[in-house]
């Protein structure tokens, strides 16, 4: 296995890991929370595929495609997390049994 | 390459990749919502780790300053806004079904990942072939800005819409008291200020050749206007009376005057003619530093925002 | 490998002895302060001993001055996080620990 297979099945299981914690964490924020780490895992998976290139240098596409991921990723938790935040000051961050 | 891996180097990767999932298992089963946003901030650093072993020096700059600092800062603010500290109920009725759902796709996922060839060239070569012609010998920068610059223009959009939906949520509605700055903050954001500027400088200029690019070293600026509100105060950049609203648009701005140029000139979106490719990428990238740094710094103030009297001179940007 | 790289390696491993030993600190002592003193304490001095180690190996003195500033940096920020967050808990009223 090399390292580049590696990453990717960690990727794998973080996008994983977000997903069910996207459903079933109640509050708002873990949603937020789950919702990057399931981005994460995808940039994970992304970079590791980057990596397979056999000779030099990894390939930049998917680095580049990971670079725009990150930056959108921080302006829709920022937008994301105002709204949360604008919620609970009208009253209710939680989800009250109803999904 | 990618296959022979010394022992050393897989004592490294192993716990990382076996750590990551670990962690974020962590940080969304913990009750206590403080201990999950630092646990996410811990994440982000070792993820940007991850992409320095794999060989993404740009993105572990991006993660680092932007995935991980960033978006640590905003949650602590959110989680401060909120007030919750724990939520009380532990998951959602019907989970079981929900994580076999979950781990169906993770398999899936996983499967079809190891069924993928070990090496494969994707679009490196391709790359290679043409980046002497690109105006960038990094090239992820040549990329980002000449190869796919449409999807770079699009994400800088899409910085300004959020910053838009942001700042058309208004400030908070309840009150809370803030910390005033002290002399320690004080005297470092003074200190820190001048060397911050010109590493910003320093990652623009170098993402041509080197790692760097006008993300990171946005980032970077952007980090010290956050300090400077985190302080209570007005960055002193900006002259009063100006508003922030030219800079956050400027990026945008150009990328969209370059782009509409190309088009003028006779030639497809954004194909640059080749010797004035460097030049333009660099005006590109001036514009959307300024405009990534705003964007943060606004970002930031919004999601923070309050209505504690008198803590902030100058009022907000 | 040179004498230059042999030393190098070890100030590296002292210095993650060091960051080692602020960890320790960090989940072993009983309050805030005494946490930060390890943190900052430690973690500060690994930090040189790490750079330090890296200086050795470095290729040209424009590596070598940026790992130096960087050590500077990382120091001047714990220092000022941890007033920050020392303030803030005596703030809220946390009291140091006693020995009781």
């Amino acid at each position: 296995m090399s390292s580049a297979q590696l990453f990717a099945l960690s990727g794998a299981a973080l996008f994983l890991i977000g997903l069910h914690g996207l459903f079933a964490c109640p509050h708002l924020l873990r949603k937020i929370l789950a919702a990057n780490v399931m981005g994460s895992g995808v940039f994970l998976v992304f970079n590791a595929m980057a990596r397979r290139a056999p000779a030099g240098g990894p390939d930049p596409v998917p680095q580049a495609m990971v670079l725009t991921g990150v930056v959108v990723a921080v302006s829709a938790t920022a937008l994301a997390l105002a709204l949360a935040c604008r919620l609970s000051e009208a009253g209710g961050a939680e989800e009250d049994g109803e999904t | 390459m990618a296959a022979d891996l010394t022992f050393w180097q897989w004592t490294f990767d192993v716990p990382l990749a076996f750590g990551l999932p670990l962690l974020a298992w962590g940080l969304l089963a913990t009750p206590d919502l403080f201990k999950a946003v630092v646990l996410f901030i811990v994440f982000g650093f070792l993820l940007s780790l991850g992409w320095a072993r794999l060989g993404a020096p740009d993105v572990a700059l991006a993660e680092a300053a932007i995935g991980a600092g960033l978006t640590g800062a905003l949650l602590l603010s959110a989680l401060g806004r909120m007030g919750v500290w724990r939520d009380g109920r532990r998951g959602a009725p019907g989970r079981f079904p929900l994580a076999v759902l979950s781990l169906g796709v993770g398999l899936a996922l996983g499967s079809a990942l190891w069924s993928l060839p070990g090496r494969s060239p994707g679009l490196q070569e391709r790359v290679a072939a043409e980046l002497s012609r690109s105006g960038a010998s990094n090239p992820v920068t040549a990329v980002l800005l000449n190869f796919r610059g449409y999807d770079t223009l699009l994400e800088v959009g899409v910085l300004l819409l959020a910053v838009l939906g942001v700042r058309s949520l208004g400030s908070a509605t309840v009150p809370r008291e803030i910390l005033p700055a002290g002399p320690v903050l004080s005297a470092l954001l003074r200190f820190l200020s001048p060397p911050l500027v010109i590493v910003g400088g320093y990652l623009l200029w170098a993402g041509a050749d080197g790692a760097g690019g006008a993300f990171q070293a946005g980032a970077v600026l952007g980090a010290g206007g956050v300090l400077w509100l985190l302080a209570g105060e007005r960055p002193p950049v900006s002259p009063p009376g100006w508003s922030v609203r030219p800079g956050l648009a400027a990026g945008f701005g150009v990328f969209l005057a370059v782009a509409i140029g190309t088009l003028a000139r006779g030639r497809a979106l954004l194909e640059y003619p080749p010797e004035w490719a460097g030049v333009l990428m660099l005006l590109i990238e001036t514009a959307v530093t300024l405009s990534v740094a705003a964007t943060m710094i606004a970002l930031f103030a919004g999601v923070r925002s309050t209505r504690a009297e008198g803590s902030l001179k100058g009022g907000e940007p | 490998m040179a004498a230059s790289e042999w030393l190098g390696l070890a100030l590296t491993l002292a210095g993650m002895a060091f960051f080692f030993t602020g960890t320790v600190g960090l989940l072993r002592f009983p309050d805030v302060y005494t946490r930060l003193h390890a943190l900052t304490k430690a973690d500060n001095l690994g930090l040189g001993l790490l750079v330090l180690g890296l200086i050795l190996r470095a290729h040209s003195w424009a590596v070598a001055g940026k790992l130096l500033l960087i050590w500077l940096l990382a120091l001047a920020a714990s220092a000022t996080s941890a007033h920050l967050v020392a303030r803030a808990a005596r703030e809220r009223g946390v009291k140091p620990w006693q020995r009781t």
